[in-house]
C-alpha cells in the first residue's frame, strides 16, 4: 500500500465521522482534529476504523504522534513496513 | 359580532404593567363565588352564575358529532343538564370527595357528567376512551373509583372483565342503555330522567378537591394529580390574558378531557370566561379540521404541535383554500413547538402560533406567548402574571435560583398559585419529592434568556449526558427538524463506555427520500454542522414513525428502552398509529 492509497482511506473515514468537512483539504501541517471539529470519540471512532481497514493497532500512547495529516501517513507508513518485515 | 374580529383589543395589553399590579385576590374579585359566602365552585362559575344573566341563550357547547350533526347547549340548557346529574349522583348516594370517573369519547355525556359531579363536591376524573382495560384498571383502582360513566360498547369491552377487581367502583352509567342491566349497570336516560334539574350547589371550600388527572411519569406507574376547585382562578385569568377569550368567541380546543388540557381548556376555562367552545367528536383529519375552523367561524384555536406538523406536512395552501377571517388566535400545547411551526403559522394564517407550556400538576398554563407580547418562535414565552418561574440549580437538598442570563437548569415555579396540584393520590413520597422549600420542581429543563422568554431544554430525566456535558435532545430534535430531508426526530442517549452516553437520533424521512448512507451522512453532517459535534447525533436510525403519547410528547424512555432492549414499562399512553 503507496502513501496515496492509505491517503484516500484516511480521507474517506473523515468524511464518514465529520461528513459535513473537506479532508482532503486538510494541509500536511494541520492539526486534523481541530481543522475538522472532530471531537474525543469521534477520534476514538476514526483510530478503530483505521484498524478495521489497515488492521493496524494504534495503542494509545501513539496517539500524540498522529496529529496532522503528514505524521498520521508517516506513523502508519512506518507500522505498515515493520509489519511486512 | 365576528364579523369584525381584526380590532379586538387583546385584554392582556400591557404585559410589564400587569406583573407589577397582579393580585389573585383581585382575580377572585371577578369570580362570583358561590351565593351567601358559602366558597367557591367551579362548577358555579363555569355554568350557574351565567345560565340566568345575558348568556343564559348563549351557546356554550357546540358538538360536532362524527357525522357532522351539530348538537347545541346553551348556558341554561348545560345548566338544568348538569344539576340533573347532580341530583343522579345525590340519588345515588356519592358524597363529597368520592371519585367518579368518565371513559368515553367526546360525547355531551362526558361533559355533563364532569360539571355535574363537580357541583356535588365529588371529584371528577376523565379516562382516554382509547386506554385499553389495564391501564384503565390501573387508574380506576388507584383512584377508587365509586361511578363510572361510559359507553355500551366501552362497557362490553373493557369494564366487564375488570368489575371484581375494582370493589370500590359501586355504579357503572351507560350513555347509551335504553334502561338499567342491573342494580350497578344503570341507564344514563332512565336516571337522567328521574332526576330534578334543580340543584343547590353544597358549601364547597376552595381547597375542597375537584379534579383527578392522571399522568404517566418517567418511570413507573401512572400518577394520579389532584386539583382543588381553587384553580378555576388560573383556568379563568389564563382564559382571559393567554387565550385573549372575549364576548362573542368561538373557541376551538381540539384535545380530549382524557388528558389535563381537555380539561381545563376544553371544558372549563371557556365556559367561566362566558364564550362558546366547539367539541368535535371525530379525531384528527386536516381537511375536516379546517372545514370546521372555517364553517364555525373560529375566532380562538387551541391544539398541539402534532397536530400542526401533520398540517404543515400537507399540500394545502391554506390562504387560497379557506376564508379564516375570524381566527385571531392560534395556540398550542403538549410538547414545544419547533420555531419553524411558530413561522409556519405566521404565513398560514397571518400571526404566529402561540406555544404555551404547563404540565397536569400545573392545572393550567404557566409559561406562554400572548397576542400583545413580542413572540420569540421556538421560546416557551414568559410566565403568566401571579405565577413566579425561575431556572435553578437543583442538588439533594438545596436549590439555587440562577438568575444570569441563558444558563441551563431546572424550571422552577413558586408555590402559591391557585392551580398546583394538592397531591399525587395516595402518593405522597412521590409529591413530597416535587418541593424543595418554596419551589415546585417541574422535572423540566429550560434557561431563561435577558428579556425573561423562558426555553425549553428537555425533561430532567431524558436529558443526555455525554463526554461530560448535557445535552438537552429537543434542541437536538427541533435542529435535525431543519433539515430539508427530516419529517420528525427523536433523539436519545445511548449508553457508551467512553463518553456515558452518546446522542443518537430516530429520524422519519420526508416521503420521496431514500434511507441510505448517502442520506446519512447528509443529516449528520448538517447537525454537525449546525450543532457541533459534541451536541450532534453519533448515531442516527430511520425509522417509519416516533413513539408518542396521545397528547403529542415523544416517548424517549421508550426509544431508550427498546434501544437496550429493556422493558417498555408504562406504555398506557402511547399513541397507536
Amino acid at each position: 500500500m503507496n502513501e496515496e492509497e492509505i491517503k484516500n482511506i484516511i480521507f474517506q473515514l473523515l468524511k464518514k465521522i465529520a461528513p459535513d468537512t473537506e479532508p482532503s483539504a486538510l494541509q500536511p501541517d494541520e492539526n486534523i482534529r481541530e481543522v475538522l471539529n472532530i471531537d474525543s470519540f469521534d477520534s476514538l471512532q476514526f483510530i478503530v476504523s483505521l484498524n478495521e481497514k489497515l488492521g493496524i493497532e494504534i495503542p494509545e500512547e501513539d496517539y500524540g504522534k498522529i496529529s496532522t495529516l503528514k505524521s498520521l501517513i508517516n506513523y502508519l507508513l512506518a507500522k505498515l513496513k515493520s509489519q511486512l518485515s | 359580532m365576528s364579523s369584525v374580529r381584526t380590532n379586538i383589543q387583546p385584554n392582556l395589553l400591557d404585559y410589564e404593567e400587569t406583573l407589577t399590579s397582579f393580585s389573585w385576590d383581585n382575580i377572585a374579585g371577578e369570580l362570583s363565588g358561590l351565593p351567601q359566602g358559602k366558597g367557591l365552585n367551579i362548577a358555579y362559575e363555569a355554568i350557574d352564575r351565567h345560565s340566568t344573566g345575558n348568556l343564559k341563550d348563549t351557546v356554550a357547547f357546540r358538538f360536532i358529532r362524527k357525522n357532522r350533526v351539530v348538537d347545541d347547549f346553551t348556558y341554561s340548557m348545560l345548566q338544568k343538564q348538569t344539576s340533573k346529574f347532580a341530583n343522579v349522583l345525590k340519588n345515588l348516594g356519592i358524597k363529597k370527595g368520592e371519585r367518579v370517573f368518565s371513559l368515553a369519547g367526546r360525547i355531551p355525556e362526558l361533559y355533563i357528567t364532569a360539571l355535574g359531579t363537580l357541583k356535588t363536591t365529588a371529584v371528577f376524573c376523565p379516562l382516554f376512551s382509547v386506554f385499553g382495560p389495564e391501564p384503565v384498571f390501573q387508574r380506576m383502582n388507584k383512584g377508587e373509583a365509586s361511578v363510572l360513566v361510559t359507553t355500551s360498547a366501552l362497557f362490553e369491552k373493557k369494564i366487564k372483565q375488570l368489575m371484581e377487581k375494582l370493589p370500590s367502583l359501586r355504579f357503572i352509567i351507560l350513555s347509551d342503555a335504553a334502561g338499567h342491566l342491573s342494580g350497578k349497570v344503570l341507564s344514563w336516560s332512565k336516571l337522567m330522567e328521574q332526576a330534578s334539574d334543580e340543584f343547590i350547589i353544597p358549601k364547597t371550600d376552595p381547597e375542597d378537591p375537584a379534579l383527578l388527572h392522571f399522568t404517566s411519569g418517567t418511570t413507573g406507574m401512572p400518577k394520579g394529580a389532584l386539583h382543588v376547585h381553587k384553580a378555576v382562578l388560573t383556568h379563568y385569568i389564563t382564559g382571559k390574558f393567554v387565550l385573549d377569550f372575549h364576548p362573542g368567541d368561538i373557541f376551538w380546543c381540539t384535545a380530549d378531557p382524557g388528558w389535563v388540557t381537555g380539561t381545563s381548556y376544553g371544558i372549563i376555562a371557556p365556559l367561566v370566561n362566558g364564550v362558546t367552545s366547539i367539541i368535535d367528536e371525530e379525531e384528527f383529519d386536516a381537511k375536516r379540521w379546517y372545514s370546521i375552523l372555517e364553517e364555525h367561524k373560529v375566532n380562538i384555536w387551541y391544539t398541539a404541535p402534532t397536530a400542526i406538523r401533520r398540517l404543515m406536512r400537507m399540500d394545502i395552501n391554506v390562504k387560497e383554500t379557506y376564508d379564516f377571517k375570524n381566527l385571531r388566535v392560534i395556540l398550542s400545547v403538549g410538547e414545544p413547538l419547533h420555531a419553524e411551526a411558530v413561522i409556519w403559522g405566521e404565513e398560514n394564517f397571518g400571526f404566529p402560533i402561540l406555544d404555551n407550556w404547563w404540565q397536569t400538576e400545573t392545572g393550567g398554563i404557566m409559561i406562554a406567548n400572548y397576542a400583545s407580547v413580542k413572540v420569540k418562535p421556538g421560546s416557551m414565552g414568559k410566565p403568566l402574571p401571579g405565577v413566579e418561574a425561575a431556572i435553578a440549580k437543583v442538588n439533594d437538598k438545596e436549590i439555587t435560583i440562577i438568575s444570569s442570563p441563558d444558563k441551563q437548569g431546572h424550571l422552577v415555579l413558586k408555590k402559591g398559585f391557585p392551580s398546583l396540584f394538592r397531591a399525587y393520590l395516595n402518593d405522597e413520597e412521590r409529591y413530597n419529592k416535587c418541593f424543595l422549600g418554596e419551589w415546585y420542581l417541574t422535572g423540566d429543563l429550560a434557561k431563561k434568556d435577558a428579556d425573561g422568554y423562558f426555553w425549553f431544554i428537555g425533561r430532567a430525566d431524558d436529558i443526555i449526558k455525554t463526554s461530560g456535558h448535557m445535552v438537552g435532545p429537543f434542541e437536538v430534535e427541533s435542529t435535525l427538524m431543519k433539515h430539508p430531508f427530516v419529517s420528525e426526530a427523536a433523539v436519545i442517549g445511548k449508553p457508551e463506555p467512553s463518553i456515558g452516553e452518546l446522542v443518537k437520533a430516530f429520524v422519519v424521512l420526508k416521503s420521496g427520500n431514500e434511507p441510505n448512507d448517502e442520506v446519512k451522512m447528509n443529516i449528520m453532517g448538517f447537525a454537525r454542522k449546525e450543532m457541533g459535534p459534541a451536541v450532534a447525533p453519533k448515531e442516527i436510525e430511520f425509522v417509519e414513525s416516533i413513539p408518542k403519547t396521545r397528547s403529542g410528547k415523544i416517548l424517549r424512555r421508550l426509544l431508550k428502552a427498546r434501544e437496550l432492549g429493556l422493558p417498555e414499562g408504562d406504555i398506557s399512553t402511547l399513541e397507536q398509529n
